[in-house]
């Protein structure tokens, strides 16, 4: 299948403005030697039904939507409503590059100024930029953007922190001499503030935490920015499920200097982990030191409104290796996305929809933990998701639910030692009462 | 594109009690007790409230403020603004494919494992690498991620090396991943023929250089046709050759990486493979690599075992993560469709094409138009302002007057070795029509110069807004809007 546009006519006439014989000619600077003599070992070419064939194949092979899921841990099942698929999808949003050029890139810009408005809003925080790739990179560019602010060496994550995003702030921070220390998890699920008292120092430059945390205990972040700041050091928040800014106090209000995160809750599919939407705030004593791109708004020559990407000298295209990140292409349609879906909620959809996942986890959380053996492993308040400690290796209980059809919830063990027996459960909108009644009834049934 | 209405912020026309979407009703016994211990908000001070008529008119008339590859021409140089085949967008969006969570068990997403394999296999195929990562995000985030590779061979062998080479003609994302990878980058100047010079290499590679990065063909769309010396030069003091992978479509089906002694290549799934630009990501930017540097890729590796496919996590010498779960998964998924659709004669010709739509232009311009280097040059071209800068007028005056003809400017500005550059590719997906009317579109245009240049600073006269005061806008930031 070809999407050339060139007819074999076009093809000698332009050969004859060129001025040679034949296209190999226009390859004659790349030496014998390396030119590929024969074709590719490719597949293909397939027809436009046979690539949909191909792929629906593979589709079959996928036997994941035969499950109830009540699997999360940073990748949500919300609804998406009909719109943002419908407006997203269109080629002037999906076909157009980094709006380098303002004057026919206004649908863009303004999307992406409205979005940095909704993440600043959420999150109480005074600038937000247009994307990051997700919320592990966001994570990781938190903690080196702190460190650029107060040029200090040492960095402290909680341990609740999904385990992946500290994944990936290690194999960032391995290169740069900066020394990372896990703060633990009390009884609650919380930030050990022992732990965290006694990692404080004068060479801190932040804590990074997660709230709602890894295992969906929402944190002090009052307590924890009092403690931070105390010592001079940031307080960074990074978010997974962003959808509990409905219903919980901004951050940034609770002391937090930077929020960055997961905005995949906010109308992008599963999609097997990608691509979701990283986003970042922050105060704006910081905003030279923000990575990514921003968008901010002006006039034009005739004094009207318009909105153009700034502060430029922050990044790669004119700073090269002094630039506050290397990143360039990022999320933009995924925030385009986002934007759609919190615009469509908006102010009341949003605190209802957050208020739904509330109330149906704890009516889950009641619900499972009434069964013998099974028991609420933290006490600490949460939003959608929740630990279950069991009787048993939970490995061994998942494998009977998955064979009854149910998802039960994501191991813990491989991450965190002694929490072999426990599972994180996470509950949306979309689980109805039936379902939740339904997994703790084959739940009763798989412990008998 | 609409220049009557002026769309106003969706804040500007909330009102309150208005909602877009209409949610199921609570089936549970609503418990306030569950309250305790969470700071709970007030309200979302200054948040939208609004209809779904009304997000459907904003959101359209937003659009249509774009311009975009399915309207017509985009040529920026590097970027590859190729048609993006709609088939793409329907398999993308396939329930079976998409409705997948990324933490479900191995067993039940066999065919995304299977098809993530394929396009591995498929890749490293048209590279002539050995193995390969798909998760990096971009093609910036695949550049650190191919350094990182290379500092943990190097440090190994108990020495990360302290230099990175880098041309000035390469993109900024090249010297800024090098840079927070750890590693202090030193800029080898192009000769006058916009390439390499094999004696200022040679000079520069020492044994503390960890690698030389280079863009081939480089920015100006020129092969380095010294790249196996290159490359020997750069294994003799055991360094890596880092290869940035942005102009592939230059070489796809017509010669290697790997046939080039490249030890690390990234990819931009993005341009090459026909994925949506989307204003600006996502992308993909996945990494290829020779066979000793494979076990320092990122976590996990998938592993084919009779027909059965497995993530494994268990690599001791893997840089670690780079990104949570698998990388853009459904950017993967677009590739791999154009790929299959095109098959290997169609890749062969896709590159093919491209070539010859660049030097199409190049040959109808050259004269007009200043070409600084006059080397041959395969999917781009770079051209100056200097003949009608004569005239007092830029490259960006150029480029906002094309606007004003119904076409997207090239780069500006970039490579930063040709000053008042104006760098162009066309891809192979544009008809000869619509590369004659730009062609026509730059000849007039150097005619309005010489004529009348006042009407080209002033340009753009009939898009949605004129010309923007970028000026104004970094020295007094407005970010977000505020309620008055």
């Amino acid at each position: 299948m070809s999407y050339i546009p060139i007819s074999d006519q076009d093809k000698k006439e332009m050969l004859a403005r060129i001025g040679v014989e034949s296209v190999e000619d226009l390859f004659r600077c790349i030496p014998e030697n390396i030119r590929l003599k024969g074709l590719l070992n490719l597949p293909g070419p397939l027809s436009e039904p046979e690539v949909i064939e191909y792929f629906e194949e593979r589709g079959r092979k996928n036997t994941f939507d035969r499950y109830l899921s009540f699997l999360g841990g940073g990748a949500y099942d919300h609804y998406i409503p009909a719109v943002v698929d419908y407006l997203s999808s269109r080629g002037e949003f999906v076909s157009p590059y980094t709006p380098y050029q303002p004057e026919v890139s206004q649908g863009t810009l303004q999307v992406i100024f409205e979005f940095q408005t909704l993440i600043c809003q959420l999150t109480g925080l005074d600038i937000a930029n247009a994307s990051l790739y997700d919320g592990a990179t966001g994570a990781a560019e938190a903690v080196l953007m702190a460190n650029r602010v107060k040029n200090k060496k040492r960095l402290l994550v909680a341990s609740s922190i999904h385990p992946e995003y500290r994944q990936v702030i290690y194999t960032y921070t391995r290169n740069l001499g900066l020394e990372v220390v896990e703060i633990p998890y009390d009884g609650l699920g919380r930030v050990d503030q022992k732990g965290l008292e006694s990692a404080l120092n004068s060479h801190t430059s932040v804590l990074l935490c997660q709230s709602p945390n890894y295992f969906g205990v929402v944190e002090d972040l009052k307590t924890l920015s009092d403690l931070a700041h105390s010592h001079e050091a940031l307080l960074a928040v990074v978010i997974s499920e962003p959808l509990s800014l409905g219903l919980l106090e901004a951050p940034g209000k609770l002391g937090a200097d930077i929020v960055t995160g997961e905005a995949q809750s906010f109308g992008l599919p599963l999609g097997y982990g990608g691509p979701y939407l990283g986003f970042m705030a922050c105060k704006k004593d910081f905003v030279r030191q923000l990575p990514g791109r921003i968008a901010g708004q002006t006039v034009d020559a005739e004094g009207r409104r318009g909105f153009v990407l700034t502060l430029s000298t922050r990044e790669q295209h004119i700073r090269r290796e002094k630039a506050t990140s290397n990143i360039c292409t990022n999320q933009a349609h995924c925030a385009l996305r986002a934007t759609i879906y919190l615009e469509t909620l908006g102010r009341q959809g949003l605190k209802k929809l957050a208020w739904l996942n509330l109330q149906k986890a704890a009516y889950a959380l009641e619900k499972l933990t009434s069964i013998p053996g099974v028991r609420r492993k933290f006490g600490g308040p949460v939003f959608n998701e929740f630990v279950l400690e069991f009787p048993a290796d939970w490995n061994r209980i998942k494998q009977k639910l998955e064979e009854n059809g149910i998802l039960g919830g994501l191991a813990l063990g491989n991450d965190y030692q002694g929490l072999e027996k426990c599972a994180l459960v996470t509950i949306t909108e979309k689980h109805s009462r039936d379902r939740i009644d339904g997994y703790a009834e084959v739940l009763r049934e798989v412990l008998k | 594109m609409i220049n009557i209405i002026r769309e106003p912020l969706i804040f500007e026309i909330s009102s309150p009690g208005k909602t877009g979407v209409r949610l199921p009703a609570l089936d549970v016994p609503e418990k306030l007790d569950v309250l305790e211990g969470l700071t709970v908000r007030e309200d979302i001070e200054g948040f939208p409230e609004v209809s779904e008529t009304e997000v459907t008119r904003h959101f359209t008339r937003l659009s249509q403020m774009n311009y975009c590859v399915d309207f017509g021409f985009y040529p920026l140089g590097s970027c590859t603004m190729k048609y993006n085949p709609k088939l793409n967008e329907k398999i993308a969006g396939m329930s079976s494919l998409a409705g997948v969570h990324p933490l479900a068990p191995e067993k039940l997403a066999q065919g995304n494992l299977e098809l993530m394999k394929t396009l591995e296999k498929l890749l490293c195929e048209i590279t002539g690498m050995d193995a390969i990562t798909l998760q990096p995000a971009a093609g910036a985030h695949g550049e650190l991620t191919g350094m990182m590779l290379i500092r943990a061979y190097h440090q190994a062998r108990g020495n990360p090396r302290k230099y990175v080479l880098i041309p000035d003609s390469a993109h900024g994302t090249n010297p800024s991943s090098a840079h927070i990878c750890g590693y202090v980058v030193k800029e080898i100047k192009s000769s006058e023929k916009g390439t390499i010079s094999l004696e200022d290499l040679a000079r520069e590679m020492t044994e503390e250089v960890a690698a030389l990065m280079v863009t081939n063909p480089n920015t100006l769309g020129v092969f380095e046709s010294d790249i196996c010396q290159i490359a020997e030069i750069v294994h003799a003091k055991g360094g890596f050759v880092y290869m940035d992978g942005a102009n592939l479509n230059a070489l796809a089906g017509v010669t290697r990486p790997g046939d080039m002694k490249v030890d690390v290549l990234h990819l931009n799934l993005h341009k090459t493979f026909s994925t949506p630009h989307g204003g600006g990501g996502p992308g993909s930017g996945p990494v290829a690599v020779r066979k000793m540097l494979e076990p320092y890729l990122p976590v996990p590796v998938i592993e084919e075992k009779d027909g059965q496919y497995h993530l494994n996590y268990n690599r001791p010498k893997s840089i670690g993560r780079v990104k949570s779960f698998h990388g853009h998964f459904l950017v993967m998924l677009k590739a791999l469709a154009y790929i299959l659709a095109l098959g290997p004669a169609g890749i062969r010709e896709m590159t093919e094409i491209a070539v010859l739509n660049s030097n199409y232009i190049r040959k109808s311009l050259e004269g007009i138009y200043h070409l600084k280097y006059d080397s041959p040059t395969l999917h781009e071209c770079v051209f100056s302002d200097k003949f009608q800068k004569d005239f007092g007028v830029s490259n960006l005056d150029i480029s906002k007057r094309l606007l004003d003809y119904g076409l997207h400017p090239p780069t500006m500005s970039f490579p930063l070795i040709v000053h008042g550059a104006l760098m162009i590719e066309p891809t192979e997906t544009e008809s000869r029509r619509d590369l004659d009317l730009f062609i026509e579109a730059m000849k007039a245009i150097d005619r309005e110069a010489r004529e009348n240049p006042e009407l080209l600073r002033t340009a753009p006269h009939i898009t949605y807004v004129r010309r923007l005061d970028e000026v104004q806008a970094a020295r007094n930031p407005v970010l977000k809007w505020e309620k008055k």
